[in-house]
């Protein structure tokens, strides 16, 4: 009897505190999304910073964005993110609304001895031609030509791609495809191409090892990992016809170049006219179904709250993580698309 | 069996006990046989969803899916073949093997014929550990050290010496300098795959009776004449089982091989070119293929191929080291 008495004790002593904890996360209102891999850092961060003032914790898998398709198609997350945008028929389909949240940039990256960060001037052209295996040699005449004041050694060009499918190729060849008749027909724009030349790492860490370990290669990453792990990016023509460096005032001016009157924000930042634009850069976009099922009510407006505080007080952070924001105009019309996301019953879950 | 062992219960054991044992042991024994039976489900169903998944590509490439070259996802111009990764699968894991069987033989050599007693003990659990090493280690070392050694030193002197010789010579010719290379695949897979081949060697090679060995060495034979004349012949056809057996390992490493082989879906001219395997390709293309797509299904399609390629293998392997393992 003793002994029923004490395990009593010990169950509601150990019970005790796991129900307070239980009630503690009910408090944090969990939403789950999955997707792109490209703004997963800058969701995290939010995600941590969310959880105080929101009461919302955001659980992100970066399962690439065609994953993040597929999951919110069957509604197992919450949200859905993809570097691509969907067309208005796959929207209309699966119910979705799209919309974006920051922008990212690709600057080329290359190994060549003695050519400092920034230093090399690439056009359009030339980096269609290394990519096509049709420039050589890093002493190339075209090249040679651009770069009078560099040095360029005699070493044999080695492309480097992404081998995993990923948003990032599908914008840097978006922008080839643009700027060449020649890309557009032969390899093409999408999250993998057939590359005609060159070798793929897996992920941008993949390509940014190999391109710091070998003499000769020319890589592509996301701007974040050029500048954190401070790789040699070059200038890049714009159609302007100006050498832009890869950094932040050319990022930004292509943001605000953009126009985002298009259909689901699918706005086109990639190869834009003006003096001052970086020519590849790319938002992100979250999927979010127009129909929630009655118990997914509270956890699709808990993800607008979410992107609601990220567009007020995200800004600083996915700056610093060099990231672009959404200007101030784009976020507003954002919240107003969200109106058309309604409860089974036909309300809107979306007020402000 | 069974009756045999509940019939003289009755006659020990209370009423109560015998009916509960006998329930317990039906309930066990059913319960052992789904186990059983599950693992063939499994398999089973593993091969059917398989199937079923690459049947939207069979049926849009047909035969043709084998010997195509093409992977392009770009929309519009889909087209997928399997002729390079399954090449790519194909040559690195048969380098592999080249690679690795002579190490391994002269591992199971000196561990059974050689090595002084105190020292057996210590290099087979070495090389045990060896296979303890998960594969993204693998990789990461392939990346970091293998890939700039063979670059620098191992691509440029092997494309030198034996570019030249004429019609295999293009074989080591050097157009990618990178140093990731169906080359340099072989040569971690051969790392990775080596403790199979030489535990299992090294076993065989011990199950040969020793009076068979001793007479040889009372004829005056020298080791190696014993080892070729004796042991070689005696376990053959265990040591091709465990050379298929680390085969078949070969062929389905993932990590490892899609850090150092250079992800190129493009036909490799040499063996220093880049290229793809069957595994690498699936994991590399997977997350970012949409449900129902083409894409997906060609990709579910290798996989079948990979699951074939495996199994007639593997049950050549079991097939082989079946009657030598029995006695």
């Amino acid at each position: 009897m003793q002994r029923r008495a004490f395990l009593l004790a010990a169950t509601a002593a150990t019970a005790g505190p796991l129900l307070a904890s239980r009630t503690a996360s009910a408090q944090a209102a969990q939403i789950t999304g999955a997707g792109a891999t490209f703004p997963r850092p800058v969701y995290e961060r939010w995600g941590q910073a969310a959880r105080e003032p929101l009461g919302i914790q955001l659980n992100y898998q970066s399962i690439g964005s065609g994953g993040g398709i597929n999951q919110i198609t069957n509604r197992t997350v919450d949200f859905g993110a993809s570097d691509a945008p969907l067309s208005t028929d796959q929207l209309r389909q699966a119910n979705l609304l799209q919309f974006p949240t920051v922008m990212g940039s690709v600057v080329p990256i290359v190994n060549l001895p003695g050519v400092q960060d920034n230093q090399l001037r690439l056009t359009p052209e030339v980096l269609v031609d290394l990519y096509l295996g049709r420039i050589t040699r890093w002493n190339d005449p075209k090249l040679a030509e651009l770069n009078r004041d560099v040095r360029l050694p005699n070493l044999p060009v080695a492309p480097v791609y992404r081998a995993d499918a990923s948003g990032t190729t599908f914008v840097f060849t978006t922008y080839l495809s643009r700027v060449s008749d020649a890309w557009k027909s032969g390899p093409g724009a999408a999250t993998s191409v057939q590359w005609p030349s060159g070798q793929g790492a897996r992920g941008n860490e993949g390509v940014s090892n190999t391109v710091r370990n070998t003499p000769g290669t020319i890589g592509y990453t996301e701007n974040a990992y050029a500048t954190v792990n401070r790789l040699v990016t070059t200038q890049l023509r714009n159609k302007s016809g100006n050498f832009i460096k890869p950094e932040m005032p050319a990022f930004l001016a292509a943001a605000n170049t953009a126009d985002w009157n298009t259909p689901n924000f699918a706005a086109d930042l990639v190869d834009l006219n003006g003096a001052d634009v970086w020519p590849i850069v790319s938002p992100t976009f979250i999927l979010l179904p127009t129909n929630p099922a009655a118990d997914k009510v509270d956890a699709s407006r808990n993800t607008m709250r979410f992107f609601d505080w990220a567009f007020k007080n995200g800004d600083d952070a996915a700056r610093r993580l060099e990231y672009i924001p959404l200007p101030d105009q784009v976020a507003d019309a954002v919240r107003t698309t969200w109106r058309d996301v309604k409860a089974p019953g036909g309300q809107q879950i979306w007020s402000a | 069996m069974q009756q045999a062992i509940s019939s003289p219960l009755p006659v020990t054991g209370s009423p109560g006990r015998r009916s509960g044992g006998a329930l317990a042991d039906r309930v066990f024994e059913s319960l052992c046989r789904g186990a059983g039976l599950f693992v063939l489900l499994l398999l089973g169903a593993i091969i059917v969803t398989l199937f079923v998944g690459g049947l939207p590509a069979f049926r849009e490439f047909g035969a043709g899916f084998l010997w195509s070259t093409a992977w392009n996802p770009v929309e519009g111009r889909e087209d997928y073949g399997a002729l390079v990764p399954v090449l790519g699968t194909v040559v690195s894991s048969v380098l592999a093997i080249l690679f690795a069987v002579p190490v391994a033989f002269g591992i199971a050599f000196f561990l059974t014929e050689l090595a002084p007693e105190w020292l057996r003990q210590p290099i087979a659990t070495a090389i045990e550990l060896l296979a303890a090493i998960p594969s993204i280690i693998y990789g990461m070392w392939g990346l970091f050290v293998l890939v700039p050694f063979v670059q620098q030193y191992i691509q440029l002197t092997i494309g030198d010496a034996l570019g030249a010789i004429p019609l295999v010579g293009f074989l080591f010719e050097s157009r990618s300098f990178a140093g990731t290379s169906l080359f340099t695949a072989g040569l971690v897979l051969a790392i990775m795959i080596l403790p199979f081949i030489a535990a299992t060697m090294r076993d065989v090679f011990m199950q040969v009776p020793p009076v068979y060995k001793e007479s040889a060495y009372a004829l005056g034979a020298t080791r190696w004449e014993v080892v070729r004349g004796v042991v070689i012949p005696y376990t053959r056809i265990s040591v091709v089982g465990g050379v298929m057996l680390g085969l078949g390992r070969a062929l389905g490493e993932t990590m490892a091989v899609t850090f150092v082989i250079g992800n190129a879906n493009r036909l490799p001219q040499s063996l220093f070119d880049p290229s793809t395997t069957i595994a690498s390709i699936v994991a590399m293309e997977f997350p970012e293929s949409l449900m129902g797509s083409l894409k997906q299904s060609s990709l579910l399609a290798l996989g079948f191929l990979l699951f074939v390629i495996s199994f007639i293998v593997l049950a050549a392997s079991r097939y082989l080291l079946r009657p030598r393992l029995k006695t």
